[in-house]
């Protein structure tokens, strides 16, 4: 299991792409950090995340 | 009545805030990025704390739709919001050293444009473009503090309206849901909630406060 936001989620092996996808995020509207790291944009494809990890999916919504 | 002088003006604000508080607030630069309904009041906020450096970006205009909850005057309708801005800063706070970019941000400019300020506030209205401010910042200058908004829009209860610390370095203010895409309008007091939260968060940081 890993944690995204708080919960748990089971998405071990999967890339930070694929567990946007599944959460319904866009990857246009959204700032990621995995274990207190930013992941780049261009790195979401091809970072792997596993057991433990703690992924905090910061979603942005419109107005200001 | 005269302008007070720089003296007469700082110890004001040192009776009000203390001494030390004061001494870092006069010290400290923050860049308010977009000025909208949460930029301009972001940037009354600081400049009325006594925030010594304020960097003001923005490349828009201001608009009649604007006048709703945004800080400028009818008589300011068509100019650049970063010198309509400007002008009402150095009225409240006449001694502040403000630099004003007429630009529209974006990830190849962000790293050396923001480079010389200590804090950064996002204060942009369009959902993508504070996901680029919020990447490009964490990604190209993660030693800045960076305090975003999102979130404000409706007129649900001011109380949904909260200050998270996302990571060492990153805020966010807002509700995190209201969006404009979903119809809701932009209501003056509940984005100025939203704003006085960023300013809080950015005069705490300033104190050395990092808690929320």
């Amino acid at each position: 299991m890993l944690t995204i936001n708080g919960r748990e989620y089971d998405l071990n092996g999967k890339t930070v792409s694929e567990a946007l996808a599944e959460l319904g995020y866009g990857e246009q509207r959204v700032a990621v950090e995995l274990n207190e790291s930013i992941v780049p944009k261009d790195q979401y494809n091809s970072t792997v995340l596993y057991e433990g990890d703690h992924l905090e999916v910061v979603r942005f919504v419109g107005g200001g | 009545m005269a302008v007070p002088t720089r003296e007469e003006m700082y110890h004001a604000l040192e009776e009000r805030h203390g001494v030390e508080l004061q001494r870092k607030l006069a010290s400290a630069g923050v860049a308010v990025c977009g000025l909208g309904g949460l930029g301009s009041n972001i940037a009354i906020h600081l400049a009325r704390a006594g925030v010594g450096r304020l960097h003001i970006l923005d490349f828009d205009r201001v608009d009649i739709s604007n006048l709703n909850r945004q800080q400028y005057f009818p008589e300011q309708l068509g100019e650049y919001k970063s010198d309509a801005l400007y002008d009402t800063l150095k009225r409240i706070a006449p001694y502040c050293d403000i630099r004003r970019d007429c630009v529209k941000l974006t990830e190849d400019i962000i790293p050396e444009l923001l480079c010389n300020d200590d804090i950064i506030c996002e204060a942009f209205d369009k959902a993508d473009q504070k996901a680029m401010l919020v990447n490009t910042v964490l990604e190209k200058l993660p030693d800045k503090y960076l305090v975003s908004g999102s979130g404000m829009a409706g007129i649900s209860s001011a109380n949904s309206i909260i200050t998270r610390r996302v990571s060492r370095h990153f805020y966010i203010c807002g509700d995190s849901e209201s969006d404009v895409a979903d119809g809701l309008g932009l209501v003056s007091a509940r984005v100025a909630v939203c704003a006085a939260h960023e300013a809080h968060m950015v005069i705490r940081i300033i104190a050395e406060e990092y808690d929320v």
